[in-house]
């Protein structure tokens, strides 16, 4: 085990980066794209049912399939890494719209109603008074989707890119135990770390949202 | 300063909320929007901030048309306080009151300190401004929401029945603080509310509003409690307007026997050695002044000297100058034969 980590710890690096990447681009793009559609689905409650379903439908795509097709529809190689990103992206996408319009659901009327009256115009409402309210609903479902995605990069490593999910097809081709464990240790280690990161993120943004309870 | 001219309000379902409502708010006074609940009272006090657009007619606000302003700017201009307080639970108290300013642009430490000034006008200690919304308690919650009305200065002020959601005690002591803030500031007001007493208290003017909108009469308080327009006015007023009515007579010209004029009671008024009322006795029996109804001046209501009246053993009142010093005592009868000769009971 000591002895695989010395001489291959360069390449465990390099598996963990890209895993990293591969895991947290998805997000960032899936949040870029869920909180307008989610506003909207909020603003017009007649587009939330169909969205729901479709999000439902995306997300019920097995991940392998989805690898397996994207490049016939994107036109991309194989192994290009984009194929995974934008599969992440989807599922983050479908897991993340309904967190938004939850979120924004969440603000009591009462508070919306009272900031109009005093003088916010919509867009100051929306960014200064709603998605701020919001965020310990939206950071919650952003916990879910970047720990899903964490787990779900590695069966990328079926096509040949998947960050340390690299490893565990080594340690199988190689009937070599530890890969395997490195990997496993490193994914589990990484989904804990981004997750406190956004509990921490949480802590700065909302420290209201702590003191309810006396 | 705010004007209806025949303002109606049909909302898309048919429901007519308010109906060809014409009413003058004058300036620098507080006018009170009473009446049961679906009477159209909240929903004009809406259209005044344009939060409610009029159907047809045309609310008035400093000579200028609602409906032609921006609805962001009249409102900035438009203090504003509701109910449940309406505050933002992401944003500490200073913050909260220096919503206005923020959005008027203002600097942030002139916004600031307006807004700790205003914290303590309204009673509430330093230390709070850091805090948020949810650590204080309901009657906290409205002091704030008063103050964030007041932050940018606003000369008026509309108050959607700001007091209704804390117990009775609270209620009284913000309504008193309010009437301080009131004399203090001079803004003009609409405060709506469905408690004929509040109404009664607070306002300079009460509109009735009866159901559909349509107003049973606008009046001074004390001639609503005289002289109720209707049946729907007097019953809304409840029973007991004539006692509540003294509340508004001072006890300035009532006539006052001298304080050893004989009575027809057994009970004796004990003074101390520079004439100031201890309490009554009878027969060794002793009643303390507290106990025993207390004392009035000239600056108490009539209503206060009744009281007095009925819970003295001896069934009388006794007034004190400014040094505590008895100086004349009044009985039942003869607040009785006071009050017929009222100007308005004439009147009529």
């Amino acid at each position: 085990m000591l002895q695989y980590l010395r001489t291959s710890s360069p390449a465990v690096l390099a598996a963990l980066g890209q895993h990293v990447v591969l895991a947290l681009l998805p997000v960032l793009i899936g949040l870029a794209v869920a909180l307008p559609v989610g506003y909207l689905a909020h603003r017009f409650r007649w587009l939330y049912p169909p969205l729901l379903t479709i999000s439902s439908v995306l997300y019920a795509v097995p991940s392998l399939a989805l690898f397996v097709v994207l490049p016939v529809i994107l036109g991309t190689q194989t192994l290009d890494p984009l194929n995974i990103v934008v599969a992440l992206s989807v599922y983050t996408v479908a897991l993340l719209v309904r967190t938004v319009v939850d979120g924004l659901a969440s603000v009591p009327p009462a508070v919306t109603a009272a900031a109009t009256a005093v003088g916010f115009r919509p867009l100051g409402l929306l960014l200064r008074v709603e998605l701020p309210i919001a965020v310990p609903v939206i950071l919650a479902g952003l916990r879910v989707a970047t720990v899903s995605n964490v787990s779900l990069v590695s069966v990328g490593a079926l096509l040949g890119v998947g960050g340390l999910g690299a490893l565990f097809t080594d340690g199988l081709q190689r009937d070599y135990l530890a890969p395997i464990i490195t990997g496993i240790v490193l994914s589990v280690l990484l989904a804990l770390v981004l997750d406190s990161v956004i509990v921490g993120v949480q802590r700065v943004l909302t420290p209201w949202s702590r003191v309810g309870e006396r | 300063m705010i004007t209806f001219t025949a303002v109606t309000k049909r909302f898309p379902d048919g429901t007519v909320a308010v109906d060809d409502l014409t009413l003058d708010l004058p300036e620098g006074k507080i006018t009170v929007f009473v009446g049961p609940s679906g009477c159209g009272k909240t929903t004009s006090l809406r259209m005044i901030n344009r939060m409610v657009e009029p159907t047809s007619g045309q609310v008035l606000v400093q000579g200028r048309d609602v409906m032609e302003q921006d609805p962001a700017e009249l409102r900035r201009g438009i203090g504003y306080v509701i109910q449940t307080a309406g505050l933002l639970p992401h944003r500490t108290v200073v913050d909260n009151i220096a919503t206005v300013p923020y959005l008027l642009g203002w600097d942030k430490k002139r916004a600031r300190s307006t807004a700790l000034e205003l914290l303590e006008r309204v009673g509430l200690p330093a230390a709070y401004a850091k805090r948020y919304p949810a650590q204080l308690s309901g009657g906290q919650q409205q002091r704030v929401g008063v103050a964030r009305a007041l932050a940018a200065g606003p000369p008026i002020m509309l108050v959607d029945e700001p007091f209704s959601a804390v117990g009775p005690v609270v209620r009284a002591q913000l309504q008193a603080e309010f009437l301080r803030l009131q004399q203090d500031l001079g803004k003009t007001i609409a405060f709506v509310t469905h408690d004929i007493d509040e109404a009664v208290k607070l306002g300079d003017v009460v509109a009735v509003f009866h159901q559909g909108g349509h107003l049973a009469q606008v009046d001074t308080p004390e001639q609503l409690l005289a002289a109720p327009a209707n049946d729907f006015v007097a019953d809304f007023v409840g029973r007991d307007r004539g006692i509540r009515r003294l509340g508004f007579r001072l006890a300035d010209s009532l006539p006052v026997q001298p304080v050893d004029a004989p009575r027809d009671s057994e009970w004796v008024l004990d003074l101390d050695d520079r004439g100031r009322p201890r309490g009554w006795s009878r027969r060794g029996v002793t009643a303390s002044m507290q106990s025993g109804g207390g004392t009035f001046t000239t600056a108490d209501s009539l209503r206060t000297v009744l009281d007095l009246t009925l819970t003295s053993p001896a069934g009388v009142a006794v007034r004190v100058d400014q040094h505590g010093v008895a100086d004349g005592t009044v009985d039942h009868a003869a607040i009785a034969a006071h009050i017929q000769d009222d100007p308005i009971r004439a009147a009529r």
